[in-house]
């Protein structure tokens, strides 16, 4: 294996153009730390706050996404350089988490579709006494 | 004087394939060159084996009752026969293999941009190959290639009995999708960085877009077919309720993750074949391919949208009726971008010069089989017809009219194309025309009775229809059906079998092929047949690869040359 392929030898060519990647300072990798940390400390007030109260019973789990929505992004465009990176790389990881949510919003949207028939047979499954009686109960279940 | 200077006259000095020798020099091989070559002939050996199953099973039915194989075997080698042909052979057969040799050279560029990572990706290959042997060693599984549960989680005692190959099996898959990461990571970065000056994207053959849309499948839905096949083997060796309902698993959850991937693998499969078609149609009609930018186009819409249509294997599967509506919406949606390739291509057709050369055979029945493989297609996805014709006949005759009689047909006709290129040596042109007639006359009759058998009611993955068990009126139908479909799987054997015989004459007796048979115009036909080791001893000049007004036969080499004064003006 010790023939150097074409491709390598004209990328060797080309070794004193070669990059160091973009270098980010200390300072601005401890404040985005610290921005990280006030996140997470408002995700745990937000926690505290009872939003029944208003008559949005489901707003805790929304401000808690939200907030880690920011986490996240915070996490790819500093730590992760996508900030100084090429715009092709931002799209890719864009394109990658669409793909991700529709794979989870159709698996789910079908889940939920049909857990209610299936609490139903495990209740009648837990239910029955003799197995005829559950013959007869998952066929009047079976029929709309 | 050629434009490639020295590359050209190599036929004096070595090739690629006389550059170093000795096993070793192949076996560690960077050059994608070889690795191509390694990949064909480890592809076809894999499709031989797979092939010599099929044939098992269309002996079994030629007649009713259990005469040849038990019913045991019968589902052992129906599963056999897809995992190989799946995961061994039409997922690699184009990419890996065609596009390997072939994509580096279209493109102007010397290698891919990360050999060593191909080199791994064909060992990968060759250890997956290796999982499926020890799967078959280990009592083999009967789980029809997609696994489904409950079906691969049945079974106690994991590494024995019937069931003892289901994890080896899974292992090879997984191994075998990151060969396919591998391959298609590969791809994208060559075309993104290693195009040469003048190599723009919409100058790029069509094959080569094909190529990338496919990479971007193969980089981003393979990596689910490794999760779905790592939480099967934890469930299946731990007992971990995921998909198993015992255990307060989902089944049909099973079914998303499996044809999240599965369903975009489809594409993996069919669109470097359909980028196969439009450089074959367009060199052999002798004419600029007509609608390049909707045929590029479309290749990257079929790579989108067959991510979202993976939910129409599952109509039947307990899948909710909000569900099902919108994958058979999303589905007809499929069908236009690949409506605008068959309509691009036939365009391409009109009133060119079109030479019957084996490859354009070739061409001309992928054009005949896909289009009857798409528009039954139709049939599948509309919800109402399809509670009728899912898991019969119609089912396998659909998917084999694109897997087999449109991916493969595409590939052997690339085969055709590039043979000349790939082993310096010209096949017997008389014997490939005749192999390629009985091939798809054998892939019809093979093929099309089933679509009947399947509208009859024929289930598929039975291994037997005798009168006790379907009645004797669907008996006498069955038994026609399946008699005819079996003459013709023999018929089709028989033309692969003329193809290895003369493709193998043709290494050892074959006329030495001229540098540009076909008049092709890409940049494959520019360097030498076989290519010299780094393809292009100076960066190539690219003009645009359809345009075949300087190209002219010449008596002399049996073959196209460029003309003297287009050369020349050229530069």
């Amino acid at each position: 294996m010790t023939d150097r392929t074409p491709a390598e030898t004209e990328h060797a060519e080309h070794a004193g153009h070669h990059e160091v990647g973009h270098i980010v300072s200390v300072k601005f990798l401890f404040a985005t730390c610290a921005a990280l940390l006030v996140l997470t400390m408002l995700t745990v007030a937000a926690a505290q706050v009872d939003f029944t109260k208003y008559g949005l019973p489901e707003m805790n789990i929304v401000v808690a996404l939200a907030i880690a929505v920011v986490k996240a992004s915070l996490v790819c465009l500093f730590f992760m350089h996508l900030f100084w990176d090429r715009p092709i790389n931002a799209y890719i990881i864009i394109v990658a988490l669409a793909f991700v949510g529709i794979f989870i919003a159709f698996a789910m949207t079908d889940t939920f579709e049909y857990r209610a028939d299936q609490q139903q047979y495990e209740r009648v499954e837990l239910k029955g006494g003799d197995s005829k009686d559950v013959q007869t109960k998952l066929l009047e279940l079976q029929t709309p | 004087m050629s434009i490639y200077g020295d590359s050209t006259k190599a036929s004096s000095g070595t090739n690629y394939l006389t550059h170093t020798r000795g096993f070793l020099s192949w076996a560690l091989t960077l050059d994608h060159k070889r690795i191509g070559v390694m990949y064909l002939v480890s592809v076809l050996t894999a499709f031989f084996f797979a092939g010599m199953a099929a044939m098992a099973l269309r002996l079994e039915l030629i007649a009713p009752g259990e005469w040849f194989l038990s019913q045991d075997n019968y589902n052992q080698m129906f599963t056999v026969h897809g995992a190989l042909m799946v995961f061994l052979v039409l997922i690699p057969a184009v990419p890996a293999a065609m596009g390997n040799f072939v994509l580096p050279i279209m493109l102007g560029a010397k290698d891919v941009a990360f050999p060593r990572l191909n080199l791994f990706s064909y060992w990968l290959w060759v250890t997956g190959a290796l999982f499926f042997v020890l799967a078959l060693l280990t009592g083999g599984l009967d789980t029809g290639w997609t696994f489904y549960t409950p079906y691969s989680i049945e079974g106690d005692d994991h590494m024995s009995g019937a069931m003892g190959g289901v994890i080896p099996a899974l292992t090879g898959a997984f191994v075998l999708g990151f060969s396919s990461i591998f391959t298609g990571l590969n791809f994208i970065v060559t075309i993104h960085r290693l195009r040469p000056p003048g190599m723009t994207w919409f100058r790029m053959p069509l094959f080569l877009w094909a190529i990338y849309a496919t990479a971007i499948i193969q980089v981003m839905a393979t990596p689910i077919l490794g999760i779905t096949l790592a939480l099967l083997i934890v469930e299946r060796a731990f007992g971990i309720g995921i998909f198993n309902p015992a255990l307060g698993g989902d089944p049909v959850l099973y079914q998303h993750f499996f044809w999240f991937y599965s369903h975009p693998a489809v594409y993996i499969m069919i669109l470097p074949g359909m980028g196969i078609i439009s450089e074959l149609i367009s060199v052999h009609s002798h004419k600029h391919i007509f609608g390049y930018r909707f045929i590029a186009f479309s290749s990257v819409a079929i790579a989108i949208f067959g991510f979202l249509v993976w939910g129409h294997h599952m109509f039947t599967s307990g899948q909710s009726p909000l569900m099902n509506i919108m994958f058979s919406a999303i589905t007809f949606s499929v069908s236009i971008p690949s409506a605008i390739k068959v309509f691009n291509w036939l365009a391409t057709l009109y009133k060119g010069s079109i030479s019957l050369n084996t490859p354009m055979l070739y061409a001309l029945s992928f054009l005949f089989i896909f289009t009857i493989g798409g528009l039954t297609g139709l049939h599948l996805g509309t919800l109402a017809t399809d509670i009728h014709l899912h898991d019969t006949y119609f089912v396998v005759a659909h998917f084999h009219y694109v897997m087999m009689g449109s991916a493969m047909i595409a590939m052997f006709g690339g085969l055709h194309h590039w043979w000349p290129k790939i082993t310096g040596r010209m096949y017997n042109e008389t014997l490939g025309r005749i192999a390629c007639g009985l091939v798809f006359f054998g892939f019809n009759a093979t093929f099309f009775t089933q679509f009947i058998l399947g509208s009859k009611g024929m289930p598929r993955r039975y291994a037997d229809y005798s009168a006790e068990l379907m009645g004797a009126e669907n008996f006498e139908i069955f038994h026609f059906w399946h008699f005819w479909s079996t003459i013709g799987s023999f018929v089709m054997a028989l033309g692969f079998f003329l193809m290895l015989g003369y493709l193998v004459h043709s290494m050892f007796k074959g006329r030495q092929a001229p540098d540009n048979p076909w008049g092709g115009g890409s940049l494959e036909w520019q360097c030498s047949s076989p290519p010299p080791h780094d393809n292009f001893s100076e960066p190539p000049t690219v003009g645009d690869c359809y345009d075949y007004s300087m190209l002219e036969w010449d008596e002399k080499i049996q073959g196209y040359h460029r003309r003297e004064e287009a050369a020349t003006s050229g530069e």
